[in-house]
């Protein structure tokens, strides 16, 4: 039992990160909440004007916040999917022992290492429909019978999008998993070797489970990451509806359309999903493997 | 051993920097002026804004501090809103653009104090009109800009045109012919017509006029009623439609102008609409498409009666951020203000001027629009 003196101690303790955490986040926060009650302008000095809920009500009746929705959730659901996917097998790969294993632990990190709107904005020169080095090659080699628009035709631009969003973070997700592989001792393997077990039987029975809490870490941080994703759309296709995400749509609202209070309800709305979203995770996946 | 030397290194000359700054600031006294403008990234415009503010710096022995912007002139003036919603004293004088004065306004110094009558009437008055809100003067013109044809001389002369298109039809029809011509004669990525179909601020210039030119409106009036949905507008809009994946690349509705200019200067187009930056560009050494191009007023929609010109004036503007009570001194900004719209002119032969007097014809070059 912790004595009183030892309770306030903790507490005293924990105190400046509370405060800190009350400041830069919960401070801001409120702020959104408070304005999304409000018609704001930020572009004319006029008073706003409190409107209740009437923000909320018009963002469920707003067919661009619908679309933007939409175009979230997919790029989430398939690019954090791929990703760990790829990822996990990358994973495998380097993590089993082969020559130069060092080498490629480190090539593989360069996509990550490049900020996302240098390698955003070279994949759009490399997708561009005329002079764009991946239609050059792929008809040149045959692959591609003309030229392809990748960036301008609505059913390819956000599967590109996605693409380039794999290639650059499917290296953060192997880097993850493979410390979580690093932690699963030899012996379980050797043991399982000896019964019998084959390579298939000990990857469904041995490291799938006991990698679970790196993976589901890993999975809560891309998913919050492609959730809020806005780099990467921006600098390719700007705020083309077709692939406008939730943020993107969020900036414009509050930024080009100097819309203070429709902005802040939005901010909430992103708030809210990726609220639900980490709910799901914890009651799911998450409720062993973090115990 | 290695790590450490650099370390010793980069400490002496981060330790180097924090005592040399404050020296140079005290060096050069007075107050420093800074000048959001033109982006570097964008054809030569901001490169050479830089370089005449500092010469204008350096004539007046003022110092000052040129502040680059992002290429999209709505990513420029999304930032720009930040700071002047947020009172920002960062920024003393911006370039705007033509439409933004009524954004501006409430943030802007009125510089009617500044500028006499006589003065002002030099510039053209409808810029002028355009730059004054509620009597409040928010911005001074400094040169024109206008959406222009550009057309390649050689391929028309070699199909058998004598002469630019006049009409929307007829630049479709020459696209289609020589754009199958030089597919034919082996280069497969050849098109017709780019533009700027991105969704962005160049768009709405490009349909604003496609729609005029089509007698489709101004999309919003000058008395305030919308007048965007009727007939003449679907139209036109429905024309340029067609265009996509015909005579224009499928990937011109994700291209903004620097895309455009590219697949252009590249040789690649018979016909672009861009704004007049990419004249000299085009010209320049090197550039593959060098005296094989000419320019003229945009296409105007058949069969209607001769109409102006279908254009789309518009106008920079450079704005003064206006100071709280005792701050630092402006001094000399009126000064380069009022120099800079005459100075533009001088490199840029396809720039338009701010004030009629000094249209490119009467200096004798070469008009720009025959």
């Amino acid at each position: 039992m912790l004595t009183q003196r030892q309770v306030r101690l903790a507490w005293l303790l924990v105190l400046p990160t509370l405060l800190v955490v009350v400041l830069v986040a919960g401070y801001p926060l409120a702020q959104v909440f408070y304005w999304s009650f409000f018609k704001a302008d930020i572009a004319f000095v006029e008073p706003p004007v409190f409107v209740g809920l009437e923000n909320y009500r018009f963002l469920l009746q707003d067919p661009d916040f619908r679309q933007s929705l939409w175009n979230t959730l997919k790029f989430t659901v398939i690019s954090v999917g791929l990703e760990t996917l790829l990822g996990l097998a990358i994973a495998l790969v380097i993590h089993s022992n082969f020559r130069g294993r060092g080498l490629v632990r480190t090539a593989i990190l360069i996509p990550w290492a490049i900020p996302t709107v240098v390698s955003a904005k070279m994949w759009q020169w490399m997708l561009h429909d005329v002079y764009g080095v991946i239609n050059v090659i792929g008809v040149k080699l045959g692959l591609l019978s003309q030229k392809v628009a990748f960036l301008a035709r609505p059913e390819l631009i956000l599967p590109s999008i996605i693409a380039v969003d794999v290639w650059k973070t499917t290296p953060f997700m192997a880097l993850l998993l493979l410390a979580g592989l690093q932690l699963i001792p030899e012996e379980l393997y050797e043991a399982a070797s000896i019964d019998g077990a084959t390579r298939w039987q000990q990857f469904w029975t041995i490291t799938l489970p006991l990698l679970t809490p790196a993976l589901v870490v890993a999975l809560i941080f891309r998913t919050l990451d492609a959730l809020r994703v806005f780099d990467v759309i921006f600098v390719m296709s700007g705020a083309n509806p077709a692939t406008r995400s939730l943020a993107i749509y969020n900036r414009q609202t509050l930024i080009d359309f100097q819309d203070l209070g429709y902005g802040s309800a939005i901010s909430v709305a992103i708030l809210a999903l990726i609220f639900v979203f980490v709910i799901l995770y914890m009651r799911t996946i998450g409720k062993e493997a973090l115990k | 051993m290695r790590r450490r030397e650099f370390l010793k290194k980069a400490g002496v000359g981060l330790a180097a920097s924090l005592v040399l700054g404050p020296a140079v600031v005290r060096a050069q006294a007075g107050p420093v002026i800074r000048v959001a403008g033109d982006s570097t990234a964008v054809g030569e415009g901001g490169r050479w804004m830089k370089e005449m503010v500092e010469a204008w710096g350096k004539k007046t022995g003022t110092r000052v501090e040129y502040i680059d912007s992002p290429a999209d002139t709505n990513d420029r003036l999304a930032l720009y809103q930040q700071y002047w919603a947020a009172k920002s004293p960062d920024v003393d004088v911006y370039m705007i653009d033509v439409i933004w004065p009524g954004i501006v306004a409430p943030h802007a110094l009125d510089l009617k104090g500044y500028f006499s009558e006589a003065e002002l009437k030099e510039f053209f008055p409808r810029i002028v009109q355009n730059n004054t809100i509620r009597g409040k003067l928010t911005s001074i013109p400094f040169f024109t800009d206008a959406g222009i044809l550009y057309y390649r001389t050689d391929l028309l002369q070699k199909y058998g045109y004598k002469s630019p298109p006049r009409t929307w039809a007829e630049l479709e029809q020459m696209a289609q012919k020589v754009m199958e011509g030089e597919r034919r004669a082996g280069n497969r990525d050849f098109f017709g017509f780019v533009f700027q179909g991105k969704p962005y601020e160049g768009l709405t210039c490009d349909a604003l006029e496609w729609i005029y030119s089509h007698k489709g409106g101004r999309i919003i009036e000058p008395d305030g009623t919308i007048s965007v949905n009727n007939g003449r507008a679907a139209l036109a809009l429905n024309t340029v439609r067609r265009y996509v994946g015909t005579i224009a690349p499928q990937g011109v509705t994700s291209y903004a102008e620097e895309e455009a200019r590219n697949v252009w200067q590249q040789g690649n187009a018979l016909f672009m609409r861009n704004w007049p930056y990419a004249y000299a560009l085009g010209q320049a050494e090197g550039s593959p498409i060098r005296g094989k191009f000419a320019v003229t007023v945009l296409p105007k929609a058949p069969p209607t009666p001769p109409t102006p010109p279908p254009w789309r004036l518009a106008a920079y503007g450079l704005r003064l951020q206006p100071l709280p009570q005792g701050g630092r001194g402006l001094g000399q900004v009126p000064g380069l203000l009022r120099g800079a719209e005459g100075q533009r002119r001088a490199p840029f032969p396809a720039s338009h001027p701010a004030r009629p007097l000094h249209r490119p014809g009467r200096f004798g070059q070469k008009p720009l629009v025959p």
